[in-house]
């Protein structure tokens, strides 16, 4: 008897499967007629040339328009583009001084003069009110600005190319004397940039307040690590473009979610727009920017400030919808005005949610700060690229560790922050030292730091004879890591080579043989049965329309088979490290951490294992998708067992299950559903990796754009980037909804 | 009665769905139960009219989910009811533009809610004194007022304290601090005592009843709790499915309630303490003075049970005047203390 249940139930399964009007029988229906149509006709093998759609070619003709002839009237786009140029570089020129290059004396004078404004602001608002403040601030302003005038006129006279005809002055030299000061105390007319050892310091000084001595250290520690490998400055450049991309960010999704919340039809055409942002790769955001902004540090900085908004308007959106009702009542019943509930009320209540889309933001920025290398951004991400490129692996090394420690600290500052900042705890009477404390100490590391500047370079930025840990030791461990992988070659090459050339060469080409035709039908089909006619519709013209009929298909098909050869391990690796998980609260502890580590790290930096053990090929980007990819499976297995109710799980045990018994029968049929929101993620996260092995060959759609990135080829990397975001957009409604809907079958939230 | 009118609810309704507004239209503006379930609407406030009285304290109760909160929102226009006219002090509060409504709700209401509803990122003194800030008072008068308003609750010295580090007790008065600290006219107050435990309870009503002597407000106060209704109302009303089945004193709900579901509430009532003699006395015209021991038509009859159950003939009952009204017999008192039926 009991052997004989599970048979029946099968039987009833296949049968079902099997059904007349089963979705198995209509796909495999629709196929059979795809394959007949593709042996009756050329054109449902491989989309003819001569029919593909010339949207590629529209769109970068439309970019070099946009670029070259296009205006608003009173302005032409180019100089649009100047302008946000201009403006972005402003506060660019600001961190790029403070961090790393320092800057003339007399340049400083703006900036000093708006400090000491914005300083006895801050005093005169403290004992007076905010009128008073706004005063004092701009007499000091307009005394130093009347004085400086012909100063100020010069500057602008040159910039506009018209030479000055007299040699200015300022009037009395009021506005001279900062300048005058720091340099005839320094004897230098140079300002250098922060020393390493207060910017190192002062990480550790806010970690110690954030979180105390245990995050100090770890930060301090981290910090050091750029100082003493020679690598201060290139980070303190990727630094400085992530110091001017998140408060844009931020800024720019904080408005757009609160917009969202408050207006029905912002969020119809917002959110949609938001699901295609969070599917388009990186990648893919650079090449129109480079089309309409060329290469270097302010590009960069507006495709990271585009691709780092959408979390944290996901993120405020959340946080005012999360609200507890009788707060925002409360706020309501105290007389609020709209806007007052928004700034006193929902923002404040929701701040620990917003803290957390700030922390992604900033995560995001750097992930993306270091892919802009590809087009000239400068820092670690460009030396990265290069020692890449030149397989000089053992600084590859080097660099990866220093960009993967950058957000180590990045991100364990700002959830500190967070944790520490929604921690409402009062405290008794304090000093005006001990409420200040680790503000003064860091003004103090900063003078004495500065002195020492002046003193010793040393101090400004590490000299050679001082690093620990410099480019001979680089050289020294390339040739290691060469030696080890000559030596694992013996035993990596004939596994590469099998798996190459017995299942990935004939999985490629089986891939490669299927007709779109019978791809597309079986498409439409499965999604007509999920999700009826509109996600059926919307499902078959993704790929008709963004990918087979501008002449994409071959190239997706090649992603598609990246991906599915990662998901593949994937799914092997990551389900059973789940159920371990869910099996043992220690092996959990410590699976979830590394995944934790893992998804902190800029995606570019998988490339470094994965050419060191593999070299390039697609072995190579396979290995470099997983461990980015596994770490949603992991975790959706893990939380999918852990929400199994304890009941069900009793009511097995009661029933005499074995454990095996009580996994495969109870466990995982319940548990099944998450998981595929796990592997959903699972391939999202592939694809989106895809997109930067690019790098390390493939004939694929992120090469697609990879090529087209150096040609400024506008029309060929978006549409590449739209195709990988549409095969996406395929997957996530399929398994998502399927996945939702089975949720709500069985009861599981 | 000539009673000065606060609010005057007249036949409204709250649906709540796609389109309440089509809905009622559709229905003739009065929706049958079958409708409402066949279209997916949900009827939280149906057909409810009641006056508020200045200076009374009204109390609303009834199951939960049968519209308690949405009248009093639709009230304090949080939601706006879907048809019915509302007056708040003679003027059409649904005639109110938001602005008109922001300031209502700055001088004339204050509400207390059941979650407390204190903002986590402001300590007590901010907390209390923000209907103030928010107006726009200077520094220096709001705290001062919301110091004030802080030791009238008996929390003075936490005033730097967060609301998560007060008891459910102690939050709960910041919330009645902060509602009182701009002196509304009218205090709504939303099971203001249900998220605490009994004992808390208990002297959170009692703090309630000193409050309400100090600062006689007109009060609309909502409950699910029969017994704290009766220690605190002059009237009460019962809700059921979004309608109003009964509004009247409490002793009139005890002795005659409308129908079972109020009966229901009115079972476990003290009727010593609600019930007056007046009420099940036998009435005589007599009109004649007595010098016998009497008692008072007024009195409740808990309190003359003692004298009546020990008295082997019937107590005349007299009124203000001292005349004699009626007699309470011992058979009369017991029915009326002890039976669960009508009298
Ligand atoms: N915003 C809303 N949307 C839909 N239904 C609501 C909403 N608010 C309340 N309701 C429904 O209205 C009915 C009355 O709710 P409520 O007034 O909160 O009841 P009470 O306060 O008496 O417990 C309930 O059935 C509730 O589900
Ligand atoms: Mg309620």
């Amino acid at each position: 008897m009991t052997i004989a249940a599970p048979e029946i139930r099968q039987e009833s399964w296949l049968a079902r499967l099997f059904q007349r009007d089963s979705v198995v029988v209509h796909a495999i229906i629709v196929g059979l007629i795809g394959i007949a149509l593709a042996v009756v006709f050329d054109w449902a093998r491989a989309w003819p040339a001569e029919w593909v759609i010339p949207v590629k070619a529209q769109i970068s003709a439309f970019f070099v328009w946009l670029d070259k002839q296009a205006t608003f009237g009173l302005f032409t786009v180019k100089q649009l583009t100047r302008t946000i140029s201009w403006l972005i570089k402003q506060p660019l020129i600001w961190s790029e001084f403070l961090l790393w290059k320092g800057a003339k004396t007399h340049q400083l004078l703006p900036v000093i003069w708006q400090a000491i404004a914005a300083v006895a602001a801050v005093i005169v608002y403290r004992s007076r009110d905010l009128k008073t403040a706004l005063i004092v601030a701009a007499a000091i302003l307009a005394v130093v600005a009347i004085d400086g005038l012909p100063l100020i006129l010069q500057s602008l006279t040159k910039s506009l190319r018209i030479d000055a005809w007299m040699e200015p002055q300022a009037l009395i030299g009021v506005s001279q004397w900062p300048a005058d000061i720091l340099q005839s105390m320094t004897g230098s007319n140079r300002v250098r940039a922060f020393p390493w050892i207060a910017v190192v310091l002062g990480f550790g000084i806010f970690g110690h307040w954030a979180g105390g001595w245990r995050l100090a250290i770890i930060v301090t520690l981290c910090m050091s690590y750029l100082a003493f490998t020679g690598l201060w400055r290139e980070s303190m450049k990727t630094f400085s473009l992530v110091v001017v991309a998140v408060p844009f960010s931020a800024i720019l999704g904080l408005v757009l979610g609160v917009w969202v919340t408050r207006s029905e039809r912002a969020a119809k055409i917002i959110t949609p727009l938001f699901d295609l942002m969070q599917a388009t790769p990186h990648l893919a955001y650079l090449v129109p920017v480079v089309v309409m902004f060329g290469a270097g540090q302010v590009p960069a900085l507006i495709a990271t400030m585009i691709f780092a908004m959408p979390p944290m308007a996901r993120c405020t959106i959340l946080a005012i919808q999360t609200v507890p009702s009788d707060i925002t009542e409360s706020g309501r019943m105290s007389g609020c005005t709209p806007r007052q509930l928004l700034w006193k009320v929902q923002l404040p209540s929701g701040q620990k949610t917003l803290l957390l889309g700030l922390n992604q933001v900033i995560m995001q920025t750097l992930a993306m700060v270091v892919i802009c290398s590809l087009v000239g951004a400068q820092g670690l991400g460009h030396k990265l690229l290069f020692s890449l490129q030149q397989l000089k692996l053992g600084f590859a090394t080097m660099q990866g560790a220093a960009i993967v420690l950058m957000a180590v600290v990045l991100d364990q500052i700002t959830q500190a922050y967070a944790r520490r900042s929604s921690d409402y705890v009062h405290h008794d009477e304090q000093s005006f030292w001990e409420r200040h404390a680790h503000l003064i100490v860091f003004a103090g590391v900063l003078v004495a730091s500065i002195i020492a500047a002046y003193i010793t370079s040393h101090a400004s930025t590490l000299g050679r004879d001082y690093l620990l840990f410099d480019n001979r030791d680089a050289l020294e461990l390339d040739k290691s890591i060469k030696a080890v992988t000559f030596a694992m070659i013996d035993f990596i090459k004939p596994i590469r080579d099998f798996l190459t050339v017995y299942t990935l060469i004939p999985m490629r080409d089986f891939y490669h043989l299927i007709p779109w035709t019978v791809v597309i039908g079986v498409i439409g089909v499965v999604s007509h049965r999920m999700g009826g006619w509109k996600l059926a519709a919307l499902n078959v013209s993704l790929l008709f329309f963004v990918i087979l009929a501008v002449g994409n298909w071959s190239y997706s098909v090649t992603t598609f088979y990246f991906v599915t050869s990662a998901l593949v391990i994937c799914v092997l690796i990551g389900v059973p490290l789940g159920i371990w998980c869910a099996r043992s609260e220690r092996v959990a502890r410590v699976v979830m951490l590394i995944c934790d580590t893992l998804q902190t790290f800029p995606s570019f930096i998988y490339l470094v294992p994965a050419i060191m053990l593999f070299r390039v090929g697609e072995l190579a980007i396979i290995f470099a998708i997983i461990p980015y990819a596994t770490v949603p499976a992991i975790r959706f297995t893990y939380l999918g067992l852990k929400k199994v109710p304890a009941v069900t799980i009793e009511a097995a045990t009661m029933s005499g299950a074995t454990p095996w018994q009580r996994l495969w029968k109870v466990e995982l049929p319940v548990a099944i559903p998450e998981i595929m929101l796990g592997i959903n993620q699972t391939i999202m996260m592939a694809l989106a990796m895809t997109a930067i092995t690019a790098l390390i060959g493939g004939q694929d759609l992120g090469q697609e754009i990879y090529r087209a990135l150096p040609t400024s080829d506008a029309g060929r990397g978006v549409m590449a980037g739209l195709g990988i975001a549409s095969l996406g957009i395929v997957g996530d409604r399929l398994i998502g909804s399927w996945a939702n809907k089975r949720k709500a079958e069985l009861g599981v939230v | 009665m000539s009673q000065e009118m606060m609010i005057e609810c007249r036949n409204v309704w709250k649906v709540f769905g796609e389109d309440p507004k089509a809905f009622l239209d559709r229905h003739g503006g009065n929706p049958s139960r079958e409708a409402f379930i066949d279209e997916g609407y949900i009827g939280a406030v149906r057909d409810v009219s009641f006056d508020v009285h200045a200076g009374e304290i009204l109390i609303i109760m009834g199951l939960s989910g049968s519209g308690k909160s949405t009248i009093i929102r639709c009230i304090t226009r949080l939601n706006d009811p879907t048809a019915g006219t509302i007056i708040f002090e003679g003027s059409d509060l649904l005639a109110a533009n938001e602005a008109e409504m922001i300031e209502l709700r700055r001088h004339k209401m204050g509400m207390v809610f059941q979650n407390f509803g204190l903002l986590p990122h402001r300590d007590v003194l901010s907390n209390v004194a923000f209907p103030l800030e928010v107006q726009g008072v200077d520094t220096a008068a709001r705290m001062a007022r919301a110091k004030e308003m802080i030791d009238l609750v008996g929390l003075g010295g936490r005033e730097n304290y967060y609301p998560r580090e007060l008891s459910g007790g102690q939050q709960q008065r910041v919330g009645i601090a902060r509602s009182l600290a701009v002196e509304p006219d009218v205090w709504f107050l939303d099971e203001p005592f249900s998220a605490l435990d009994p004992l808390i309870r208990a002297e959170m009503q009692d703090e309630f009843i000193r409050l309400q002597r100090l600062l006689k407000k007109t009060i609309v106060f909502i409950t699910h709790d029969f017994e704290e209704a009766t220690k605190l109302a002059d009237r009460i009303g019962i809700m059921k499915d979004g309608r109003m089945v009964q509004l009247c004193a409490p002793e009139e709900m005890v002795l005659h309630p409308a129908d079972d579901y109020v009966a229901e509430f009115a079972r476990n009532a003290p009727r010593d303490r609600i019930v007056s003699v007046g009420a099940v006395m036998d009435k005589t015209d007599g009109r004649s003075k007595t010098s016998k021991a009497s008692i008072h038509v007024k009195d409740k009859i808990g309190k003359v049970a003692e004298q009546v159950l020990n008295s082997s003939t019937p107590v005349p009952v007299i009124d203000d005047e001292g005349v004699v009204v009626g007699k309470l017999s011992r058979e009369r008192i017991t029915t009326a203390l002890f039976s669960e039926t009508e009298i």
